[in-house]
């Protein structure tokens, strides 16, 4: 039994989100945005998070995605900064058979869009503290969380304490909620660190990503709004873990040098827009996505190979699940960290995100190497579905994230 | 114990040898996979009635996450409060009375854990009513298998719902269906319930409910039936199937 603490310094809310990314934050807003009380508590202060040199990387946002900000407010404040995915052009080497996706096959709308993080983060900060039923508490660092057949209670480093019903993990791949609740992962290394920047370029990119599957590993050309008048590109180059340290060692032009050939001509001569960051990836899924009052979202769940740009946007489609069941309960009145609910949410994204990892870890191990047999079978493959209208439709709205059995919010629904 | 002894004797409705069944069953209340599961699985289905009938009736938004907010709800025989809960979590005022002074004390406590504020009393509808109370919402759910007299206990309990108020209401059938799946099946083959929890004999038609509430003043609106499917473990709400459990909705005229 705890010592008992002054009123005013339990704060009660139904849902204790961990964790102020863009997973946390997208949860929150969704949540709260239907009137649920939640608090979202991180130790990193928001104005370290959004800062410039924190986080360089841009983030693909699928069409579905796209609707779910869109559904929980997010969208308005980040459409400004995000750029039109209208076409993507996957080859493989240096063969020219390529896979070409148009938007107009499959509608009017963009495959989806590249938007800069920092700008994600301002926008989701920005509407999270507009929110009266979201209570952010950040910087703040939590001291012990306990989690009780009746309820969850999360002391802080100030002395309050938090009263929820269910913890949500939003603590990111090594979240140490997952692993305080003994929950296993299971982790595939692919010897493969991933290069993000971003460069400016001479021609414009007409809204157009390029996905070059090299023996080293994927390098993907993703279209950025351009800044001051320059067109811009992020770069998301994968290649394998031995190399990556001397490639992060190269001054500016030299790494350009090394760059150039796998970019190709198509847009100009290239100049670096920013720093370098470089991430070793591995695949990780969880064993379980809950616990007694617990539930696994984004990152904390499953990391997946960044070749088919899906990461944040299973994180998403996590989000457009869980908050419906959790605002459905709710709206009966229900307690909404009853076990029915979150096994509702885990039957429901569990399987989907499996499947997408394996495709992408397959698809991965696939392309990245040089073997004479796989690069013909690679390239009949490619051309095949090139090929085949339908089967080309089915992979775009993939990518676009509009199938299977769909959230409300991903329909482009209210929640 | 000398409270509960003199309340008892002071509310004819109440069976003693009835009360003394749930008692041992009390503590179980709140297990999701205890005793008490099929009630923890029906919950949903019966929330999901009576908030949308609610809804329709006092002219509210189901979507928000409080639209009960102002009314006045009295839950006859609440048990541990696994309806009192929800429904004060949808804003209503709530009520919930038992004549198990262990089930007042196990829901008393249930709520302080979360978070949910319920007014918990020991006693019979027969002492509300003498009290002049009245509610907007009257729940009288799987209660009536349990009293003894029936028209007694129904006319309290419409006497308690205020003019243009609602009375939800459900128990089991007396139909061979229901001898068969809820006594047979719930209590002896899968051991749902402990045996003699309920007594057939005891099960209301719908017929004889419509009738004995038309004499509280209740005016029946709607009734439907609530059925279970063993391949998947759910129940769902079927309005052309009665014959087991059921429940209704009622309306009392201004």
């Amino acid at each position: 039994m705890a010592a008992p603490h002054p009123k005013d310094s339990t704060i009660d809310v139904e849902a204790l989100i961990v964790g102020a990314g863009l997973v946390g934050l997208t949860l929150g807003s969704a949540l709260a945005g239907a009137g649920l009380p939640v608090a979202v508590v991180d130790r990193a202060d928001p104005a370290t998070i959004v800062a410039p040199e924190f986080d360089g990387r841009a983030t693909a946002i699928t069409h579905a995605g796209v609707r779910v900000l869109q559904g929980v407010g997010l969208w308005d404040g980040v459409a400004a900064y995000a750029s039109a995915i209208n076409d993507i052009r996957v080859s493989d080497g240096d063969s020219l058979l390529f896979l070409h996706y148009d938007h107009r096959e499959v509608g009017d709308e963009p495959l989806g869009h590249i938007v800069e993080n920092r700008y994600l983060r301002l926008a989701m900060f920005d509407h999270a503290r507009s929110l009266a039923a979201l209570n952010l508490l950040a910087p703040m660092e939590i001291v012990e969380i306990t989690r009780a057949p009746d309820g969850v209670v999360a002391e802080l480093a100030d002395g309050r304490q938090i009263r929820a019903r269910l913890l949500l993990a939003c603590d990111g791949r090594n979240s140490s909620i997952r692993e305080a609740a003994g929950i296993g992962v299971t982790r595939l290394p692919y010897n493969q660190t991933s290069i993000v920047c971003a460069v400016f370029h001479d021609l414009p990119h007409n809204n157009i990503a390029h996905e070059r599957f090299l023996p080293g590993g994927p390098f993907a050309i993703l279209p950025m709004k351009d800044v001051d008048g320059r067109h811009r590109s992020a770069i998301v180059w994968s290649d394998r873990n031995e190399l990556v340290p001397a490639l992060m060692a190269l001054d500016e032009a030299a790494f350009i040098t090394e760059m150039a050939p796998r970019f190709g001509d198509i847009l100009g001569s290239l100049e670096l827009a920013g720093p370098r960051w470089s991430h070793p990836l591995s695949l990780l899924h969880a064993q379980s996505y809950i616990g007694q009052r617990l539930a696994l979202v984004g990152d904390a769940a499953h990391a997946i190979h960044p070749i088919a740009g899906q990461g944040l946007n299973m994180g998403i489609r996590d989000i457009a699940a869980l908050a419906e069941v959790i605002i459905d309960a709710r709206r009966l009145g229900r307690d909404i960290g009853a076990p029915d609910i979150l096994a509702d949410y885990e039957r429901w994204r569990r399987f989907d995100n499996m499947v997408l990892a394996v495709v992408t870890d397959v698809i991965t191990r696939l392309f990245s190497n040089d073997i004479a047999p796989l690069r013909a079978a690679r390239s009949i493959g490619l051309g095949a579905v090139n090929r085949i209208a339908p089967l080309r439709r089915n992979f775009m709205r993939h990518a676009m994230g509009t199938v299977g059995d769909l959230p409300r919010l991903v329909r482009g629904e209210a929640l | 114990m000398a409270a509960t002894a003199t309340n008892r004797k002071n509310s004819p409705s109440i069976d003693a040898g009835e009360l003394d069944k749930f008692r041992a069953m009390a503590e179980e209340w709140w297990d999701p996979d205890g005793k008490f599961r099929p009630l923890h699985k029906i919950n949903p289905v019966r929330l999901k009635y009576i908030r949308d009938e609610a809804c329709e009736h006092f002219d509210l938004d189901p979507a928000t996450l409080t639209p009960f907010l102002g009314l006045t709800v009295l839950d006859v025989g609440c048990g541990g409060g696994l309806l009192c809960e929800p429904l004060a979590r949808l804003g209503a005022a709530v009520t919930g009375i038992d004549a198990v002074s262990r089930n007042i004390e196990i829901a008393h406590v249930h709520a302080e854990a979360s978070a949910v504020s319920i007014d918990y009393r020991m006693a019979t509808v027969e002492e509300l009513m003498d009290e002049d109370r009245q509610f907007d919402i009257v729940l009288n759910m799987e209660v009536i298998e349990h009293v003894a007299d029936v028209d007694a206990f129904l006319g309290a309990c419409g006497a308690v719902v205020g003019d243009g108020g609602l009375m939800f209401f459900s128990t089991l059938n007396r139909t061979a269906k229901a001898f068969a799946l809820a006594i047979v099946g719930g209590e002896y083959i899968l051991r749902w319930l402990p045996r003699g929890t309920h007594d057939w004999r005891k099960f209301v038609r719908p017929s004889e409910f419509t009738r004995g509430l038309a004499g509280a003043g209740i005016d029946v609106t709607g009734m439907t039936g609530v059925t279970y499917s063993p391949l998947t473990d759910q129940w769902s709400l079927n309005r052309r199937d009665l014959d087991v459990n059921y429940m209704g909705c009622g309306v009392k005229a201004p």
